[in-house]
């Protein structure tokens, strides 16, 4: 870790805090059956895809400056779209790509 | 009175716990993998326990992780945890009506509505003599139970295992993409993926990887926004469907 102890714990209650409050905020705002805007509905439907693929690329931040430039990753990613759209199954693709990546850096792309 | 009660809390358990089966195997799963990955990065084992027990929410736990291992910057993990976790704010306005009258009982149920523990409670369909409050208690405990075990599993027995672990922190970019290959196939509207890869990318690009997630959230938020009047979604995901 390159964080002190309290950076740490401040680190992750900080985290804590956000996360509450994203799952307490619409008890605190719409009391009693209030209906919440359509905008807050609408960001609701787009929102958590965005998110999610903007955390794709967040995984790869590093990997795209390095000397590879992300592609054991990018390798990895289509393998991972292979076996998803071969079983559909969330634990085949995770497990899978995984340990695809893991033998790519061990045995193809060493030191 | 008090077997009253007894029986009470019982029935909610029998009537809850079989529905938790599906979930018990996935996050014991998850959860020793996450456990195993921070011991493999060198945390002590109260870091996955605690992190697992009090975020609870696994996408951002898994940044967490990466988070730690970066320079010091609590407003992006701040900002950072309200983004990625934006989702809840829409499971909480489905559940209003819901956990409405639970007393008590409603703190723990919006502490540990997760994704999985949210889509049960949503859905359940109870026959009369089940207490819906004690029900919902049940599921949320024991999927909490199960995730924070597997953590804990993992990270205790990780020493045990002895594998040549470098790569494993590519768990987390895997998770994500399968959950946006996911839900690639379930919803027909694909612009605010493509939006969420391209927007990121270019700020990655422009503004460098300390720096980038910041005006990459602000930009998906912007264009979201700005295309609201042509990515109207028929799909109600933020209802819930009895």
């Amino acid at each position: 870790m390159s964080m002190s102890v309290t950076e740490s714990i401040v680190t992750i209650a900080l985290v804590v805090i956000a996360t509450m409050l994203t799952r307490f905020l619409p008890f605190m705002l719409f009391p009693a059956g209030r209906k919440a805007p359509t905008v807050i509905r609408y960001l609701g439907q787009v929102l958590p895809t965005a998110v999610i693929a903007m955390l794709v690329i967040y995984c790869l931040k590093d990997a795209v400056f390095s000397a590879r430039h992300a592609l054991p990753e990018l390798i990895a990613i289509a393998f991972i779209v292979v076996l998803h759209k071969l079983f559909h199954s969330m634990m085949i693709s995770v497990v899978g790509g995984t340990v695809g990546y893991m033998l790519l850096m061990q045995h193809v792309f060493v030191g | 009175m008090k077997a009253n009660q007894y029986h009470r809390w019982l029935r909610a358990f029998k009537s809850a716990w079989p529905r938790t089966i599906p979930i018990c195997a996935a996050f014991f799963a998850i959860g020793l993998s996450y456990g195993f990955l921070m011991h493999s990065l060198g945390f002590a084992w109260y870091y996955p326990a605690a992190m697992s027990f009090f975020i609870y929410a696994g996408a951002m736990e898994f940044v967490t992780i990466n988070l730690l291992l970066s320079p010091f910057n609590p407003l992006h993990a701040f900002l950072l945890a309200l983004m990625v976790n934006a989702r809840h704010v829409f499971y909480g306005i489905s559940m209003l009506d819901k956990f409405k009258g639970m007393g008590l009982k409603k703190f723990y149920l919006i502490f540990g509505m997760c994704d999985e523990t949210f889509s049960i409670n949503c859905s359940a369909k109870l026959p009369e003599d089940i207490d819906r409050g004690c029900f919902m208690t049940w599921v949320t405990l024991l999927n909490q139970m199960y995730w924070v075990g597997g953590a804990l599993a993992g990270a205790l027995f990780g020493n045990l295992i002895n594998i040549n672990a470098k790569g494993i922190d590519f768990m987390m970019t895997a998770l994500f993409t399968a959950i946006v290959l996911e839900q690639w196939d379930s919803i027909p509207e694909h612009r605010p993926a493509l939006l969420g890869f391209s927007l990121s990318a270019l700020c990655l690009l422009l503004c460098g990887p300390q720096n980038f997630v910041l005006p990459a959230m602000g930009a998906i938020l912007g264009v979201l926004l700005l295309l609201r009047p042509r990515l109207q979604i028929a799909q109600a995901v933020s209802t819930c469907k009895e």
